[in-house]
């Protein structure tokens, strides 16, 4: 029994929400239309692509990425039919611009600032404090002090 | 003088915390309007005949000439009875507010105004939602302010309540009947 459930979710696990009716004919086209629609971030649910969710405006959205494909629309028109309407929020990968410069570098930023700030910390503790040689009087205080004579100069 | 750089980690983190304090205070469902400032785009849509005040719909092209509202409603709606006495309120006030249909069956749309009563001075059916999608709407109710020129100015997502109206809305129509 248990063997059978494993199985089950086995067999189960890949579910799509591309619903049959939505599917190209052509597989080639199909395949691309896959691949743009795992680029594009469904509004309604966000989290999720378009690829992904049971969302109706996804599905509507899936089926213009398909209308456009068979137009003979380039993958690179086609992103920038949706994001003409929905802005670059649907991209699932944001491109790199002015706005995004703190999400894409920022990482580096901060890696790069910790990386240098633990080196120059690591540098200054290894080199041992530089400690100024004793003066003429401090010596004859300390040789006044002590019961016997220093045992070096 | 190398004592001072122990406070560079503590500015540091006050400033990373005040980025997202600030990222924090935005709500990130609300998208902004790709059409602000830009004409609305093309459409020509079948309205909901046989509706007593339905009419036959209505394209893009006529929704210029005065300040007026695109409300974007459906029957399934959930929140749209909840704005539906700030339209009605609206279009008292003699402001224009077309109304269209996302993703409706007309039978639908014309039983739910029946119900609520028509605060539409025209209804559009976009039963395939592909005129939304043109529109970027990405749920109901949305509203679009349109200037006299056809152009989207602001845009509402969600409901519009008695402040939106009075806070925003009206004083920026006032606005687009000035400058017009």
């Amino acid at each position: 029994m248990r063997w059978l459930l494993l199985l089950w979710v086995l067999i189960s696990a890949p579910v799509l929400a591309v619903l049959p009716g939505e599917m190209l004919k052509d597989p080639v086209l199909e395949a691309r239309a896959r691949v743009i629609s795992q680029e594009l971030r469904c509004v309604v649910c966000q989290n999720q692509s378009i690829d992904e969710s049971d969302a109706p405006l996804a599905g509507d959205l899936r089926i213009v990425v398909r209308e456009q494909l068979t137009l003979g629309r380039s993958d690179a028109e086609i992103m920038d039919y949706v994001v003409a309407r929905y802005g670059n929020f649907v991209r699932l990968r944001p491109p790199v611009e002015p706005a995004t410069w703190v999400l894409w570098l920022g990482p580096f930023v901060l890696l790069g600032g910790g990386g240098l700030a633990l080196l120059s910390w690591q540098r200054r503790r290894s080199v041992p404090a530089e400690v100024a040689p004793l003066s003429e009087a401090e010596l004859a205080e300390m040789a006044a002090l002590s019961p016997e004579p220093p045992l070096e100069r | 003088m190398s004592r001072w750089l122990f406070i560079v980690p503590v500015i540091a983190f006050i400033g990373l915390v005040a980025f997202l304090g600030i990222g924090l205070t935005k709500d990130p469902s609300a998208l902004p309007s790709q059409l602000i400032d830009r004409p609305l785009p093309q459409f020509a849509l079948p309205g909901i005949a046989d509706t007593p005040g339905g009419g036959p719909g209505f394209a893009s092209a006529a929704l210029k000439g005065e300040p007026m509202l695109l409300n974007i409603f459906a029957s399934w709606c959930a929140a749209c009875p909840q704005e539906h006495p700030v339209l009605t309120r609206i279009s008292g006030e003699g402001v224009p507010v077309y109304g269209l249909a996302w993703k409706d069956k007309p039978a639908d749309t014309r039983g739910w105004l029946a119900k609520w009563g028509n605060p539409y001075k025209a209804v559009a059916a976009d039963e395939a939602g592909r005129t939304a999608i043109d529109l970027g709407v990405t749920g109901v109710p949305e509203t679009f302010v349109i200037d006299g020129r056809g152009r989207v100015r602001f845009k509402q997502v969600g409901p519009i309540s008695v402040e939106t109206w009075e806070g925003t809305i009206r004083p920026l129509m006032a606005r687009l009947r000035a400058e017009a």
